[in-house]
C-alpha cells in the first residue's frame, strides 16, 4: 500500500485538468464541424467563390435557388427518394428480422449473409449493381432468358432514379434488421401467445402485436432513414454519372451540392444556400416524424 | 409468463406420423416442419439476393478476356478462372497505393477515434468542471449537423489550413466524431462508482483512474468504436471526392470511381477492382460480427 502511495504521488506531477481531457474532441469538433456549420450560414449570404473571398449580397443566392431548374430538380429527386425508400426501410427490414428472429440451425450465418451489404462500401456496392443492371448485364440477360425484354435501367431518368432507390434499399436492410431483432427481441412472448390462443392468424398477430409493439423502433428507423434518404449522393452520382443521367434530370440536392461548390470556379456563396436548404430539410424532416410519434400516442 | 408456458407444450396436440426434427425456438417449442421448410425456402431467397450480387462481381472478375461475359442465359461460374483481370488492374492504376492509402486513413482513424473519443467521453462522465453542460452540448448539437450539409465549408476550411489534397485533410473531420463521444460518455456513466472511488482515495489522479481503472472496464464499446472508425473510413466517398484531387493521393473508393469512370466499358477489370476494395471488410467482419452488430444497436438506440 505504501508502495503505492509513493508511486501515485510521482504520477501527480501529470496535469490533471479536465479541459485536457476533453480538448482534443472539442477541438476537432469546433475547428470542422461547428466552424464550418456557421461558415456555411455566413457564406450562403456572400458571392464567394473557391478563389475569390465574396462580398456580402443579402439574400441574392436564396433568390436565385427560387429562378434555379437545376435546384428544384434536385429538390424534386430527394425529395421523391425520401418517399420511395423510407416506407420500404421501415417494412422491408423488420419482416426480414421476424424472419431470422428464431434461432433455427444455421440463422447466424443467415443473419450475417444479410448485414455484408452494409459492410461493403457504397461505392462497390454502386458499381456492383452498374453492372447488374448494365443494358448487357445479369438482370437483363435474366430477363431475356424467361423471354421478357431488356430494359434500360441506366439510360432512363425514371427507371434510373428507381434503380438507384432499390440499391439504397438494398444496401440498407441488414443495418435496420439488426436494429428491429433488438426490438424484437423486448416483445413479451405472452402477448402473441394471446393472441393466438384468441384465434389471431400470423397477418393477425403480426399486425395487432408485432407492429404496436416495435413502433417506436419503427419510427426511429423512419427518421434515420428519411434524413439519410433526403441527402443521397453517392448512389445516384455512381450509377447517373457526376452529371446525374440525362440532360442531369437525376441530380440530386446534395450531387448540386458537389458541382457546385467544387473545384477552382466552385460557387462557395451559392453551394452554401443549397446547403442551409439540405440541412433545413433534413431537421424538418426529424422533427416531422418524431412529431408524427408523438401525435399517434395521444 | 410462467403460467403460459408451462401450460403450452401440453396443449400442443403432437401426434406425429413419423419422427419430427428436434428443431425448437428459443422457447423450446417445436417448429411444425411446413413451418420450417417455408422459413428456410424464405433464407435461400433473401440470401441468393443479398449475396449473389457480390458472387455476380467475383465471377465476373475472374473471367478471362476470351468468356462471353454478356451470355444469355448467364454464365454463373467462370469456365477458367484466371487472376488476370487483378494483374490488369494494377498495370492500369497503382490500385495497391490507393489501398495503402485506404489503409493509412482507417487505422489512423481508430487510433484518433479511440483516444479521442475515450478522453472526451470520460470527462463527460466522470470529471466535475466548469463547462461541462457546454462541453456535452457541443457534442449533442456537432452530432446533429449533417455531414452533407458542410462538406463545401470544410472543404475551404481544408483550404485555408493547407490540408486540401492530403490524407492528413481526408482523415480530419471525421477522427474524433462526437457520437462516439456520446458512446464513450454513457460506457463509462454505466460504470459503477466505487472502484474508482476508491482508487481516488489511494490518491490516484484523474489519468491514472482513468487509464488503469475505467478504460479496461469499457473495453468493449471501445471495440465497436474501433471498428466503425475503420469501416467508415475505408467506405467513405463523399468527403475523400471532395479533398482529394491529385491521382497519387487517391483512396481506394475515389480510385474505383475514377477506374469506372475511364473503364466503364471494361466490366472485368472494374469488377476485379472492386473485390480488391470489398474483400478486405467483408474478412473483417466475418471475424468480428458481434462488435458489428452491437455497435449497430448502441450507435442507433443511445446515441
Amino acid at each position: 500500500m505504501a508502495n503505492l502511495t509513493v508511486r501515485s504521488r510521482v504520477r501527480r506531477q501529470l496535469p490533471t485538468s479536465p479541459w485536457l481531457f476533453a480538448a482534443p474532441g472539442l477541438l476537432v469538433t469546433g475547428v470542422f464541424v461547428l466552424y464550418p456549420f456557421v461558415s456555411t450560414l455566413v457564406n450562403s449570404f456572400t458571392d464567394r467563390r473557391t478563389l475569390i473571398p465574396g462580398r456580402f449580397v443579402g439574400l441574392a443566392n436564396y433568390r436565385e435557388l427560387l429562378h434555379d431548374d437545376m435546384f428544384w430538380t434536385g429538390l424534386r429527386n430527394s425529395t421523391l427518394y425520401v418517399l420511395g425508400v423510407v416506407p420500404a426501410l421501415v417494412i422491408l427490414p423488420l419482416l426480414l428480422a421476424l424472419l431470422v428472429q428464431k434461432n433455427i440451425p444455421g440463422i447466424t450465418f443467415f443473419r450475417s449473409a444479410f448485414y455484408t451489404p452494409v459492410v461493403a462500401s457504397i461505392v462497390v456496392v454502386g458499381l456492383i449493381w452498374v453492372w447488374l443492371l448494365d443494358e448487357r448485364g445479369l438482370v437483363n440477360s435474366l430477363l431475356e432468358a424467361v423471354g421478357a425484354g431488356r430494359v434500360g435501367f441506366l439510360s432512363d431518368q425514371w427507371l434510373l432514379l428507381l434503380s438507384a432507390m432499390a440499391v439504397t434499399v438494398w444496401k440498407g436492410l441488414g443495418y435496420y434488421m439488426i436494429i428491429y431483432l433488438a426490438a424484437l427481441a423486448n416483445v413479451p412472448r405472452e402477448l402473441h401467445e394471446a393472441a393466438a390462443v384468441d384465434g389471431a392468424g400470423a397477418v393477425r398477430r403480426f399486425v395487432t402485436v408485432t407492429v404496436p409493439a416495435v413502433r417506436s423502433t419503427m419510427v426511429l428507423v423512419a427518421a434515420l432513414a428519411s434524413v439519410s434518404a433526403f441527402k443521397v449522393f453517392s448512389e445516384v452520382y455512381l450509377m447517373a454519372g457526376p452529371a446525374g443521367g440525362p440532360a442531369g434530370e437525376d441530380t440530386t440536392l446534395v450531387m448540386l451540392v458537389q458541382r457546385t461548390g467544387t473545384g477552382l470556379t466552385g460557387r462557395v456563396g451559392y453551394a452554401s444556400a443549397l446547403s442551409v436548404v439540405v440541412f433545413v430539410v433534413t431537421v424538418g424532416l426529424m422533427l416531422l416524424v418524431l412529431r408524427a410519434d408523438r401525435r399517434d400516442e395521444a | 409468463m410462467s403460467v403460459i408456458e408451462k401450460v403450452r407444450p401440453a396443449r400442443t396436440p403432437a401426434p406425429a406420423p413419423r419422427p419430427q426434427p428436434r428443431i425448437t425456438d428459443e422457447h423450446g417449442r417445436r417448429i411444425p416442419v411446413w413451418e420450417l421448410a417455408l422459413r428456410y425456402l424464405l433464407l435461400l431467397i433473401v440470401l441468393a439476393l443479398t449475396i449473389g450480387p457480390f458472387l455476380w462481381q467475383l465471377s465476373t472478375s475472374l473471367k478471362g478476356p476470351t468468356e462471353d461475359i454478356f451470355s444469355s442465359p448467364p454464365k454463373f461460374l467462370p469456365g477458367r478462372p484466371t487472376l488476370h483481370n487483378y494483374d490488369r488492374v494494377a498495370h492500369t492504376i497503382p490500385v495497391w497505393d490507393y489501398a495503402l492509402n485506404s489503409l493509412k486513413v482507417a487505422v489512423a482513424n481508430v487510433v484518433t477515434n479511440c483516444v479521442g473519443s475515450a478522453l472526451a467521453g470520460y470527462a463527460l462522465a466522470r470529471l466535475r468542471y466548469r463547462g461541462r453542460g457546454v462541453t456535452a452540448l457541443v457534442f449533442v448539437l456537432a452530432m446533429l449537423v449533417p455531414a452533407e450539409g458542410i462538406v463545401i465549408a470544410q472543404f475551404t476550411t481544408m483550404r485555408d489550413l493547407g490540408l486540401n489534397n492530403t490524407l492528413v485533410g481526408v482523415l480530419l473531420p471525421a477522427s474524433i466524431s462526437s457520437l462516439n463521444v456520446l458512446l464513450m460518455r454513457n460506457a463509462f456513466r454505466n460504470l459503477p462508482y466505487e472502484i474508482e472511488d476508491a482508487a481516488f482515495v489511494d490518491g490516484a489522479n484523474s489519468w491514472q483512474r482513468f487509464y488503469r481503472i475505467a478504460l479496461p472496464s469499457v473495453r468493449g464499446t471501445l471495440a465497436v468504436v474501433a471498428i466503425f472508425a475503420f469501416m467508415g473510413a475505408w467506405d467513405d466517398f463523399l468527403w475523400p471526392l471532395i479533398v482529394l484531387s491529385d491521382p497519387d493521393k487517391f483512396t481506394l473508393t475515389i480510385g474505383l470511381n475514377y477506374l469506372h469512370g475511364t473503364f466503364a466499358n471494361d466490366e472485368r477489370l472494374v469488377a476485379a477492382g472492386t473485390v480488391i476494395a470489398v474483400a478486405p471488410l467483408i474478412a473483417l467482419f466475418a471475424c468480428l460480427q458481434r462488435y458489428f452488430f452491437r455497435g449497430v444497436g448502441e450507435g442507433a438506440v443511445k446515441g
